[in-house]
């Protein structure tokens, strides 16, 4: 598939801000967090900005984004459209935390409903999100039931290496906010190794053969294609990362996203102030960099199975 | 509504290709091209049509295959449409209500006004039928001719899509393949007519008819004898007159 | 608006409105001429679709035929009369009015007339007004002149004409209905492209049996039963091979042969003597055949004649004579003919041959087929029915492009002859207003003192010789034609050889010419071979700065290569603006149960400067004062142009281009008076004209004494004489007896044992021409190219959505080649042959015959033509073959370079090419050559970014 930057740009800021929005409510919910306003607005702003940023330029890509509204109505059949009213809704509890955190300063009542409903929301938008590339079974590598995981997951794990920057910066990192963005960590390689493993191995779902039906006459392959000059479909779906290519970018992730921010975050919490949130910095960048590669390889690596009419062998 | 017909319609209307007959020629392409660009989806556009690499919204689109190896390795004219899915996924992603399956004859469109251009539907289809129109901004697709196939200032005869009207082969085939009785539904079961990626679970209407079994002298015939020993030419040549004359 | 109703279904306007006007008219975005329905909104058209009542297409359009509204919308149309100002090639024009452009042609030409009218060559390419341009040249009085048949299939039309009065191409068709066997020979797409499709797709359903013979599998031969991946040039072994096989088993349809071909013509043998290979003749000059009753000689025509097939007989002088089919099967029957023999050569099995013979003669034979339709033959004698062998052929330029092509294609027709087929129910049928005997037929005109300054030419210049005494040659033997057609070089040469008329004018041999007239033929492009070369030639400068062809006048009608070399540019419309005639005197549009013509019309108003080409040439006519355009008081003949020509001109009393609705009140039909309202009803009945036969008259035509007067009496042919099939061709034995210094007109010495080893009466195979000056060792693989269904020559580069199908192209090389060259699809390749050299990308191909190597013909295109972007892929990425293919023959003894043509017709050769292939750099991702870039005529507009074409419908 065609990595799109809007939409790399898209899925990887809303996740980050649903993380970062979903860790910080779970930390001020659980009063592991003084509600410290100017923390409050900090997190909060940027989390929300993130999102909306995200959920801004995954408008970008559309034909027509002054329609984009339309794009709520279809919520009982779409994943795009259950990711919209999602988004939307999730807006609610973030708004009472702000309310709550940053207004009141104080985290409580109806307020810490809150705060327990926006990583629900933001889970349940994350998820949405990953859900839309997860329902398409024509990209068997994300027709994938860890897909939509991976999403959450992900969008956890960066948020909450933002989380733990951001208090860093307050001077108030902790082993908690580090153990929870190490554990993310973590839990998101072990999800995205597994994903790798599983893709890497499965059969394929469909081929050239069967996508012709000539199979009984052996290896199908093109000889002269519709049109000599590649046209949307090829553009769109067409592209395609050298295998060899692919496995580089593989380790670069796996080293940027999953082993040098948990090693840095954890290393934070021993350090003093400046040099702890040097290393929180390090591996925000860190995770930063490692996240829009793992997307981008995400639609580099699908292989759509409209390829296999343009001389792919199996998808 | 972006869901699909609670009821699968009990007409089903769609295309039988016959690649045992299709040439590759292209006939159908074009036409499609030329009747659309003025039809329901106006204009097909064309980008950098006189230019480089010239790319423009085709509703139908001809591949060629070659498959096996060797001596037996066939050439197979294959075009493709869009397949009118009973299961049609993209339909079911689409965010907007714009891509619909109606009721009544299981048609796939697209309604341009209220298609956000998100391109899911795209990414939905197995096939490659959604083709994106950078230039409008929305997605356009195989109407199956919809606005000919029920066109009163056409003749009857001449309701039909117009790849199907247009293939001088003949090896595209239009009708209502929900109905059993109807000439493409039997012209799919008597020649084992297929889906293409079953696997996809789309239940496409569209339907292909496989390449039939060639005629390459299996029939029997008989090697020819040599027919000059008695007599040698001379009498032959007699005998073929002989039995000339009779006639 | 009628709205859908039902629940799920949205409003949606089901019966929108097709447009405010239909008209209807006729495609040409090929020769195939299908009737077409345009639709227009506002004078946009709406849409273009097939016209379901027309004889050719029966409502079905090609891909080309439905991309005609882009074709007419071209950016690259040219809009005003163009005079060179830059150097020629350059493309540096400036605008002229269309006086000043018919004043500079007419005072060239004026000049030239009055010197030496041979000093014009005029040449057209595949136009179809080719009885206006061959009639308007022969008023001029020049020799020059042809159109593009001779590098098209001459090969197809000469061996057919003189084999069975008609040809494959044109002038025939399988019995799609009836036929239960097909074999093709070498066929891509042709010009009776929609009837083909239609036909195969009638055999599939009936189930018969179609064998493609062709060495690469697209197209048909992908659909094919079977697909016989012959090696090129070797068609005719395989054919002889089938031969062998029926004579050896006596599956012959011996009743046809006796009756209808010249089988049992006693052919005299006299070693030496001056009619030895002749037929035996009574005094009146009739065919002997022995009748085996009276066991005497008689003539073939008398009814009760009983003619033996065999034996050698003593004739009443005392000579010794033999039956055609004695010498047939003698030569046939020869172990050179075995399947055994030649399945090398063909790559062709032994088995596979024995096997084709065997199902030709159960076809044939065992399916025998009858139409309850009596009929009467030339002879008199009645038959209850019409008897069927269901085996039919068709061959095109497979055949046709190879120099043993005219052989090769007599080899087949007599295969079909001996099957008794020919115009039988199920098999090949003539189409009217064929058959025509080669003998009925004119003869080439341009003889010394034929040429006159200010004088016509006493006859037509194209016709058929039938010995040497029609060649068109002086009396050291020198050519008279530029392109030397009719002469000792290429006797047969019915059509001219086009492709040798810039090299030759270049050379000055046999001398040079001072106006090149050329109308709709990319000669400095695809259709010349050798194009670099080409171009120089059009450059070129004698000593005193001159280009040495002086003046070139062409007319087209788009910004193609050649226009760039043009001196005067004549633009003219499109197909949609303009009056054609599709005429029974030219290339006819008949199927074979009915005559047919057809026009075109205008349907649209030109919207730039330009002028329909025939109106021009009347106009020039007039100017010129050329007998025939003029009236009394030197007033134009035709004031109202060619629609004005079309309805009056009268080639002979009661006959002229049209043959529907004539006579003052329209009754008549193919010969009366001209009508005036005779476009009208053409228009009213959807621009075609088509006529019946009676069912007696649709079979046996060559032979059939109810047809045969129907035929005269419109004005068909010219006499009720029947049509024998010619298995032995006398006229070409007539060469050869002058090559053995027998009569009036005999060959110079140095092309006597070219005429003796090629004229052969009977077909046989030789090597290629081109083929073999290459020699084996050096270069390995034969290279061909392919029509390819959806593009037309180089038209369809500029037509927006054609270019999208074929935009640059590709060698596909076999398997085993590719593999032995280290090759994978997307690799380049150095493609080099004894004259030239190419660097093209390569795609692996399995259903390809293991020595040959093609392309999709005329994809290439040079920077600046035709309004496209300089850096498109068509010239980045696209070749043609032609820069590989030499237009003359290896120097021979004596210095003597022989055109790249069939010896015997003059057709080119284009498949003769041997190349030899390796692998090359990619380097800068271009195909080499690469040529200088022309420039843009002013008036050629800016071409769209981006296309919205909505056929008058939203933007
Ligand atoms: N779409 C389209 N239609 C056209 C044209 C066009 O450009 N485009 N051009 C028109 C013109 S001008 C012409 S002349 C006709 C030509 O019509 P075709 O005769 O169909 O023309 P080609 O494409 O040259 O096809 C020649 C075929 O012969 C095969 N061949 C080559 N060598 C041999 C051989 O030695 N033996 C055998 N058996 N086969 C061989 C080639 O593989 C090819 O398939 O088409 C006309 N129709
Ligand atoms: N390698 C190779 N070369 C070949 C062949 C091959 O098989 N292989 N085939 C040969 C054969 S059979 C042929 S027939 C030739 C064909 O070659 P050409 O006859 O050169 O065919 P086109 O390229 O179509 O060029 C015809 C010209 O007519 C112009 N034209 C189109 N419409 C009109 C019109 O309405 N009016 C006027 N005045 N001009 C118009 C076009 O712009 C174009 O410049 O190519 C030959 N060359
Ligand atoms: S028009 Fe018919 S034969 Fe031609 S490509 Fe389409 S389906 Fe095949
Ligand atoms: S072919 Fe594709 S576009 Fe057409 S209905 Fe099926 S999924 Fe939808
Ligand atoms: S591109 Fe248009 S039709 Fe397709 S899914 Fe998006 S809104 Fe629906
Ligand atoms: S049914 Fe109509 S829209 Fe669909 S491919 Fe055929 S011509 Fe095109
Ligand atoms: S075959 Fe195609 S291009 Fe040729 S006349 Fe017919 S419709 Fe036109
Ligand atoms: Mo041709």
């Amino acid at each position: 598939m065609h990595p799109a930057y809007s939409i790399i740009f898209f899925t990887t800021a809303s996740g980050l801000g649903y993380g970062l929005l979903a860790v910080a409510a779970v930390f001020v919910g659980a009063g592991w967090l003084p509600a410290v306003p100017e923390l409050g607005a900090i997190v909060i702003s940027v989390g929300v900005a993130l999102v909306t940023a995200g959920l801004l330029s995954s408008t970008f890509h559309l034909g027509h984004p002054e329609r984009a509204w339309r794009a709520l109505s279809q919520f009982r059949s779409s994943w795009l459209s259950r990711e919209g009213v999602a988004a939307i809704l999730a807006y609610v509890p973030v708004a009472g935390l702000a309310w709550g955190w940053v207004w009141l300063g104080e985290v409580a009542g109806v307020w810490l409903l809150a705060a327990w409903l926006t990583p629900v929301l933001a889970a349940v938008t994350v998820y949405c999100t990953g859900m839309i590339y997860a329902s398409l079974k024509a990209i068997p590598r994300w027709h994938h039931p860890l897909v939509p995981w991976l999403y959450v997951a992900l969008g956890l794990a960066t948020g909450a290496v933002g989380f733990h920057l951001v208090v860093a910066m307050f001077g108030a990192a902790n082993m908690r906010s580090a153990g929870v963005a190490v554990a993310g960590l973590l839990a998101a390689a072990v999800l995205k190794i597994a994903y790798w493993r599983s893709i890497d191995t499965a059969d394929p779902v469909a081929t050239a053969e069967t996508a012709t039906g000539l199979g009984g006459f052996g290896d199908v392959r093109p000889l002269d294609p519709p049109h000599t000059a590649p046209n949307y479909l090829q553009k769109e779906m067409g592209y395609r990362v050298a295998r060899k290519h692919a496995r580089k970018l593989r380790k670069i992730t796996l080293v940027t996203l999953f082993a040098i921010p948990p090693i840095c975050v954890a290393l934070s919490v021993f350090a003093g102030f400046f040099l702890g949130a040097a290393l929180a910095v390090i591996a925000a960048l860190s995770v930063g960099l490692g996240i829009l590669i793992e997307r981008w390889l995400f639609f580099a690596e699908a292989v759509h199975v409209v390829t296999l009419y343009y001389g792919e062998k199996a998808a | 509504m972006t869901s699909l017909p609670a009821q699968p319609a009990p007409k089903r209307l769609g295309l039988v290709i016959d690649l045992d007959t299709c040439v590759g020629c292209h006939a159908c392409a074009v036409n499609c091209k030329e009747w659309n660009a003025g039809g329901y989806h106006a204009p097909l556009t064309d980008f950098d049509p006189y230019g480089a690499a010239p790319d423009g919204v085709w509703f139908n689109r001809i591949h060629s295959y070659e498959a096996g190896s060797g001596a037996d390795a066939r050439v197979v004219h294959f075009p493709k449409s869009c397949l009118h899915c009973d299961n049609a996924p993209c339909v079911t992603v689409c965010p907007t209500g714009a891509s619909y399956k109606r009721g009544s004859d299981g048609i796939v469109l697209v309604e341009e006004d209220k298609c956000i251009g998100c391109k899911l539907c795209s990414w939905a289809c197995p096939y490659g039928a959604r083709e994106f129109d950078t230039d409008a901004g929305v997605m356009k697709k195989c109407t199956l001719c919809i606005d000919r196939i029920y066109n009163e200032n056409l003749e009857e005869v001449d309701r039909v899509p117009a790849c199907v009207a247009t293939c001088p082969a003949s090896a595209r085939h239009f009708g209502d393949l929900g109905d059993p009785d109807s000439d493409v539904s039997r012209l799919v079961a008597e020649r084992g007519g297929y889906d293409l990626m079953p696997e996809m679970e789309c239940a496409p209407t569209n339907k292909y008819l496989p390449v039939r079994d060639k005629q390459t002298g299996a029939g029997g015939t008989l090697p020819l004898e040599d027919a000059s020993p008695e007599g040698g030419f001379l009498g032959w040549v007699d005998r073929l007159l002989s039995d000339a004359s009779a006639v | 608006m009628s709205t859908s109703p039902v629940s799920g279904d949205r409003p949606i306007d089901l019966s929108p409105s097709l447009g405010d006007r239909v008209e209807t008219t006729t495609c040409y975005m090929c020769a195939c001429r299908c009737g077409i329905k345009v639709h227009l909104t506002d004078g946009t058209i709406r849409y273009i679709e097939g016209n379901r009542d027309h004889p050719v297409n029966k409502g079905v359009l090609c891909a080309k035929g439905s991309a005609g509204i882009m074709q007419h919308n071209s950016p690259a149309r040219l809009t005003k009369p163009l005079r060179r100002v830059g150097e020629r090639g350059a493309g540096e024009f400036r605008e002229i009015e269309w006086s000043e452009a018919l004043d500079i042609a007419t005072s060239w030409l004026a000049r030239v007339r009055a010197s030496d009218p041979k000093r014009l060559a005029f040449f057209t390419g595949r136009d179809q007004s080719q009885a206006l341009t061959s009639w308007w040249s022969q008023q001029f009085g020049t020799p020059n002149y042809a159109a593009h048949g001779g590098f098209c299939s001459v090969n197809m039309a000469a061996a057919g004409i003189y084999t069975f009065g008609s040809a494959f191409w044109e002038f025939s068709e399988p019995d799609w209905e009836r036929t239960k066997y097909l074999l093709m020979f070498g066929v891509a797409e042709d010009h009776d492209s929609n009837p083909i499709k239609m036909g195969l797709s009638h055999l599939k359903e009936r189930g018969a049996k179609f064998v493609s013979v062709n060495p690469i599998r697209t197209g048909y031969s992908a659909v094919a039963d079977e697909w016989l991946g012959i090696t090129p040039g070797t068609d005719g072994l395989f054919v002889m091979a089938l031969i062998h096989e029926l004579l050896r088993a006596g599956k012959v349809d011996a009743g046809y042969l006796v009756r209808y071909t010249n089988a049992p013509y006693l052919v005299i043998d006299a070693a030496g003597e001056a009619d030895d290979g002749l037929f035996a003749r009574d005094e009146e000059g009739r065919e002997l055949v022995w009748d085996r009753k009276s066991n005497a000689p008689r003539p073939f025509i008398d009814p009760d004649v009983e003619p033996a097939l065999r034996g050698e007989v003593e004739l009443p002088d005392g000579r010794k004579a033999r039956p055609v089919f004695h010498l047939l099967a003698e030569r046939y029957l020869h172990l050179d003919y075995s399947p055994a023999v030649v399945a090398y050569q063909t790559g062709i099995a032994e088995e596979v041959i024995k096997r084709i013979a065997a199902e030709l003669s159960e076809a044939a034979f065992e399916q025998e087929l009858t139409v309850d339709q009596p009929w009467t033959d030339w002879r008199g004698v009645r038959h209850e029915k019409m008897i069927g062998r269901p085996v039919s052929m068709h061959g095109m330029r497979g055949i046709s492009a190879h120099s043993n092509g005219f052989q090769t294609c007599r080899a087949i027709h007599l295969l079909q002859l001996l099957l008794g087929s020919i115009d039988a129910p199920g098999g090949l049928r003539y189409k009217p207003p064929y058959p025509k005997g080669f003998d009925s037929l004119p003869r080439p005109t341009g003889r010394p003192g034929d040429v006159n300054p200010n004088s016509p030419l006493p006859g037509p210049h194209l016709g058929f010789p039938q010995g040497p005494e029609d060649l068109l040659v002086d009396e050291d033997g020198t050519a008279m034609r530029i392109d030397k057609a009719f002469s000792w070089e290429a006797p047969l040469s019915a059509h001219g050889l086009m492709h040798m008329v810039i090299g030759n004018a270049w050379r000055g041999d046999p001398y040079p010419i001072e106006v090149l007239f050329m109308y709709m033929a990319n000669m400095a492009w695809n259709s010349s071979m050798n194009t670099p070369r080409t171009l120089e030639m059009l450059t070129d400068k004698d000593e005193a700065g001159g280009y040495k062809i002086p003046y070139i006048i062409y007319s087209d009608a788009y910004y193609s290569e050649t226009v760039a070399y043009a001196d005067l540019v004549l633009p003219d419309t499109t197909y949609l603006e303009r009056w054609d005639c599709i005429s029974l005197l030219d290339r006819p549009i008949s199927d074979a149960d009915g005559a047919s013509d057809a026009i075109r019309h205008p349907v649209v108003e030109p919207d730039r400067d330009v002028r329909p080409f025939q109106d021009v040439l009347i106009d020039l006519g007039a100017r010129l004062g050329l007998p025939g355009f003029i009236k009394e008081m030197g007033r134009p003949a035709y004031p109202g142009g060619y629609s004005d020509y079309i309805v009056n001109h009268e080639r002979q009393p009661g006959v002229g281009p049209l043959a529907g609705w004539r006579g003052e009140d329209g009754a008549e039909t193919g010969k009366g008076a001209p009508n005036p309202g005779q476009l009208d009803k053409y228009i009213e009945n959807g621009c075609y004209w088509r006529e019946e036969l009676a069912g007696e008259h649709k079979f046996f035509r060559n032979v059939n004494r109810g047809y045969l007067a129907y035929a005269q009496d419109k004005g068909f042919v010219k006499s009720t004489d029947p049509v024998i099939s010619q298995l032995y061709s006398e006229p070409l034995q007539k060469f050869r007896l002058a090559a053995r210094g027998h009569g009036d007109n005999v060959p110079p010495e140095s092309e006597r044992d070219r005429i003796e080893t090629y004229f052969d009466p009977l077909p046989f195979w030789y090597q290629p021409l081109d083929e073999a000056a290459a020699g084996p060792e050096a270069y390995t693989l034969h290279a061909v190219t392919q029509r390819p269904m959806a593009m037309y020559h180089s038209w369809g580069t500029q037509n927006a959505w054609l270019r999208q199908i074929h935009g640059s192209n590709r060698l596909y090389v076999p398997e085993p080649a590719a593999k032995q060259a280290g090759l994978e699809d997307d690799d380049w390749v150095w493609a080099e042959s004894r004259s030239g050299r190419i660097k093209v990308q390569v795609k692996v191909m399995a259903g390809v015959n293991a020595r040959t190597v093609w392309a999709w013909n005329a994809i290439g295109k040079r920077a600046g033509a035709w309004n496209i972007d300089p850096a498109a892929a068509d010239v980045t990425q696209g070749f043609l073959l032609n820069h590989l293919i030499d237009e003359l023959l290896p120097e021979r003894d004596g210095g003597r370079r022989y055109a790249n043509s069939d010896p015997i017709t003059g057709q080119a050769a284009w498949y003769d090419l041997k190349i030899r292939i390796e692998k090359a750099e990619a380097e800068d991702g271009r195909t080499v050559p690469q040529f200088d870039e022309v420039s843009k005529p002013a008036g050629l507009g800016d071409r769209p970014d981006i296309l919205r074409y909505a056929g008058g419908r939203r933007p």
